[in-house]
């Protein structure tokens, strides 16, 4: 609630024609979030760095990783003693698994480490482009689904894919917007509107926001977020850039809400012709 | 002693050891980690009661940083 209600002052104070809604948020399997923005954690500099940016950024969700314990130096520092699970979601992925099974495994045990069902599900189809398997991803979606696991699915930008991982039980689709790493932006906005025109569950960008206009240009699109983490991790100063993003994802929800104006082919005056000397 | 595997590395304890007693000597906190028996995920609730046999191949996990 003091998150909530901070959040609330601050929209109103930042803007001299406070929102009707003074608190915008969206829901993810019964969860609500007022950031729209979910940051990984993978590629800093460090523990402390990367809580710094998590906290510039507002994010209420971080994504993670499943590995192996160092058996050998067990009292390594570890991400929990940087970014309490208590105050901020980890949402567990599944990177660097190319088959639905190695997917659902890395899962099962991620249940088992954090407790919770939600969780980020990708299967990815080759290293060169990680570009999602679309017919491994809908095979897992459908098992975890039935396992009752709430699985937010890296897609491709594909609107009849996202349908089908809907159907299979998809709790979010998160379509790319270019291949993960890649910083290139949204390289299909048409496809991006289709899928979520088309969906009853949240879409949001997964993948390729090189700097904050992408992360607008999302928004704008209607998604309901955006998930990043090398255009933050390998910015110069990534505890600014993590700012920009909040910034440019809040923005880009307001203009999307706002309603933008119609495009015109030629010029159209904002001052009045008439009275002219 | 009982040999096993862990994480991919053979490793061996005393015979009638459990998971839990596994995860104390190597000094791991059973809050924080996931731990698999020959592809079965042990639940945290039983860590005590699963005895390690020769020949397992045991996995334990914690989250880590990571993106997509």
């Amino acid at each position: 609630m003091a998150t909530k209600s901070r959040l609330c002052i601050s929209w109103v104070a930042g803007n001299s024609h406070p929102m009707t809604q003074n608190v915008d948020s969206w829901t993810v399997a019964g969860r609500t979030f007022t950031s729209r923005l979910i940051v990984g954690t993978g590629k800093y500099k460090d523990f402390a760095q990367n809580a710094a940016a998590v906290e510039a950024s507002g994010a209420e969700i971080v994504t993670v990783a499943v590995r192996r314990v160092n058996v050998s130096d067990p009292k390594a520092p570890m991400l929990t003693d940087f970014i309490d699970p208590n105050k901020i979601m980890y949402l567990p992925n599944t990177a660097g698994c190319f088959t639905a099974d190695d997917a659902i495994r890395t899962l099962r045990l991620a249940r088992e480490a954090g407790g919770w069902d939600i969780v980020k599900l990708e299967v990815l189809g080759e290293a060169k482009t990680l570009y999602p398997d679309m017919r491994e991803t809908l095979k897992a979606t459908e098992t975890l689904a039935n396992e009752g696991f709430k699985p937010m699915v890296y897609c491709t930008d594909d609107p009849i894919a996202a349908k089908q991982l809907e159907e299979a039980g998809a709790v979010a689709v998160m379509p790319l917007g270019a291949p993960i790493g890649s910083g290139l932006g949204i390289q299909n906005r048409v496809t991006i509107r289709l899928i979520v025109e088309n969906a009853s569950v949240p879409v949001l960008v997964d993948a390729g926001v090189g700097t904050a206009s992408d992360a607008g240009v999302a928004m704008e699109l209607g998604c309901e977020g955006v998930l990043m983490n090398t255009a933050i991790a390998e910015a110069k100063d990534p505890v600014m850039m993590a700012r920009a993003m909040r910034l440019a994802v809040e923005s880009g929800r307001l203009a999307y809400m706002a309603g933008r104006m119609g495009k015109r082919m030629y010029a159209d005056p904002s001052s009045p012709l008439a009275g002219l000397i | 002693m009982i040999s096993f595997d862990l994480n991919g590395e053979p490793r061996s304890i005393t015979p009638g050891a459990s998971v839990a007693d596994l995860a104390r000597e190597i000094g791991l906190d059973p809050a924080k980690i996931a731990v698999e028996r020959n592809l079965e995920i042990v639940p945290r609730s039983t860590l005590s009661d699963v005895i390690i046999v020769d020949g397992d191949k045991i996995e334990i996990v914690h989250f880590v940083g990571g993106g997509q």
